[in-house]
């Protein structure tokens, strides 16, 4: 859907953008996740046709954004950052400004606006003025704005900043029920949040693509393995020895012992069937195994790592 | 072209839900006509030559104070993102916003109605002049409001927009008045006579609607119109 081939954007000397490529297939959700100032609006900009790229090509829909900006900008909805809106607006009145710019001929603009106002819950405050609004509702109008003309893909900058935990959690599930029909990029400094909506996440440091992948790709990636916790209840000396003849356990950590059951922290490779193996180890020693489970590393620890380890 | 109509309506009425919208009518109205009948009845003319010979003063802050918000509120606001990634050109997003303004000042134009049913009432005046200048307070109105939207592309402060489009009109304004044209190097003096905005509103004011004038004005529009839809279009190549 999305095909961004070798951008890069300057702002003078500064370099926002170096040379990043990725893809967006139909309906994922792609998630960027860096800390400010990485590159993440530039790049979006690039995708919305609002700054054209310094060199590189974008393609959308099988359209090129150089060519037919006008074209693309019809299959896109879009929530800027810090969400602008026209304060002296009232919010039907807004939507229907955006439905008018996005040619929804008249006699379906009501039907329109009616949709995405029940969609993003705006009803309670569609006869209000914008500068009456709250900040949840604002950017639930942001996000009914960008949704008005039906948008096969979604694009939202900083889609939940500024709200508070539960706003957080309502825009979170709204992306995500929308995201299951659209595609969807995000952008966010918050790290739960990608790793709440999306499908896939890029790390962006520096106006480069310091990492991607699923979120669980990317705990795998970080720690350079795997981190497994199991539990078993046998004799303390015998499992230890058999650990450490295990060829794909790297380390290992004792964590705790209650009533003869054993709690192991795993270092093991890349091995996909690490799980099962252990397992099988259990098995054959004839030991009771009371809990075996990969421990996934959050985010904020890849996200640390890689974007200090491309600092130094 | 639709998005052109949805702009324009959408300016349109942003004008007149802001309380500024009837401030500007009001003091408009209310200078122009303190001015006119202080020196009225003591000319004892039935003619509206006074007043036209006004207006190039007065539009000098009133053209500017429409236009002032116009694209430095969208780009302080943000707005401008949301506006340009719609599916809509620069030059029509320029055209909309320049037609509400036109057609605001034209409304406010209409509001000076009783000055010449005045004049009317009480002689009997001459009526191509007041239609002359009317149609030339339009064109000269339109370049104004042309080079206030290209002043407010340049900048996100609304004061500043304000002063640099005083500036910019009064200095088109000024290089055709006798005055500046004395002090010029010969050389200069026809160009700069042509470019005034103000002699051009002096033919049309006296009923004489010369088609070269008309252009004179089209052209200047036309001109401001385009630099403004090069300020927009500057973020893209700017760096």
């Amino acid at each position: 859907m999305i095909d961004v081939s070798h951008i890069s954007k300057s702002y003078g000397d500064t370099h926002a953008v170096q040379d990043i490529s990725f893809g967006v297939k139909k309906g994922e959700v792609l998630g960027f996740l860096g800390p400010n100032g990485a590159g993440k609006s530039t790049t979006i900009r690039m995708l919305t046709c609002f700054l054209p790229a310094d060199s590189g090509e974008v393609r959308i829909a099988g359209y090129n954004v150089a060519n037919d900006s006008i074209e693309i900008r019809r299959h896109i909805g879009y929530l800027p950052e810090n969400n602008p809106l026209y304060m002296d607006m009232g919010v039907v009145e807004y939507l229907d400004f955006a439905a008018g710019m996005r040619s929804i001929p008249s006699r379906q603009r009501r039907g329109a606006i009616n949709r995405v106002v029940e969609r993003c819950g705006l009803a309670p405050m569609a006869a209000r003025n914008i500068n009456a609004l709250s900040k949840g509702y604002r950017q639930r109008l942001g996000l009914a704005q960008a949704l008005i003309h039906n948008p096969a893909i979604l694009i939202l900058d900083e889609p939940t900043i500024g709200l508070d935990p539960h706003q957080i959690i309502g825009m979170r599930n709204l992306i995500r029920e929308i995201g299951q029909e659209k595609t969807v990029v995000l952008s966010s400094h918050i790290l739960p949040e990608v790793a709440a909506t999306c499908d896939r996440v890029l790390i962006m440091n520096n106006g480069q693509i310091v990492g991607s992948g699923t979120p669980e790709e990317l705990s795998a990636m970080a720690s350079g393995g795997q981190e497994i916790l199991v539990s078993i209840r046998a004799d303390q000396n015998h499992i230890e020895t058999v650990l450490k003849a295990l060829p794909f356990i790297t380390a290992f950590e004792h964590v705790s012992e209650h009533d003869g059951l054993h709690s192991y922290s795993l270092q093991a490779n890349d091995d996909e069937e690490v799980s099962e193996r252990i397992f099988d180890a259990v098995v054959q020693n004839g030991w009771r195994l009371a809990g075996l489970q990969r421990k996934t590393i959050n985010l904020e620890e890849v996200f640390v790592d890689l974007t200090t380890r491309e600092a130094t | 072209m639709n998005s052109i109509g949805v702009i324009f309506r959408k300016e349109l009425r942003s004008y007149f839900s802001s309380p500024v919208a009837y401030i500007v009518i009001l003091a408009f109205l209310g200078i122009t006509y303190w001015l006119f009948f202080r020196t009225f009845f003591l000319a004892n003319q039935s003619s509206l030559r006074p007043f036209f010979s006004l207006l190039p003063w007065i539009f000098l802050f009133l053209g500017p104070a429409i236009t002032m918000r116009a694209w430095a509120e969208e780009r302080k606001m943000g707005t401008i993102e949301v506006l340009m990634t719609f599916p809509v050109l620069e030059r029509e997003a320029v055209l909309g916003k320049f037609l509400a303004a036109f057609l605001f000042l034209s409304i406010v134009l209409c509001l000076t109605i009783s000055l010449p049913l005045t004049v009317m009432f009480i002689g009997y005046p001459d009526p191509g002049p007041i239609l002359g200048g009317y149609l030339g307070a339009c064109l000269l109105g339109g370049s104004y409001l042309a080079i206030g939207l290209f002043a407010s592309s340049l900048t996100e402060n609304q004061i500043v927009a304000f002063i640099l489009s005083i500036v910019l009109c009064f200095a088109l304004l000024v290089i055709g008045e006798d005055f500046v044209l004395f002090n010029l190097p010969s050389a200069l003096v026809p160009i700069c006579a042509y470019l005034g905005l103000g002699a051009h509103f002096e033919n049309i004011g006296r009923g004489v609607i010369d088609l070269r004038d008309i252009l004179y004005y089209l052209s200047i529009i036309f001109f401001f119109l385009f630099l403004n839809q090069l300020a927009l279009e500057s973020r893209k190549w700017r760096s």
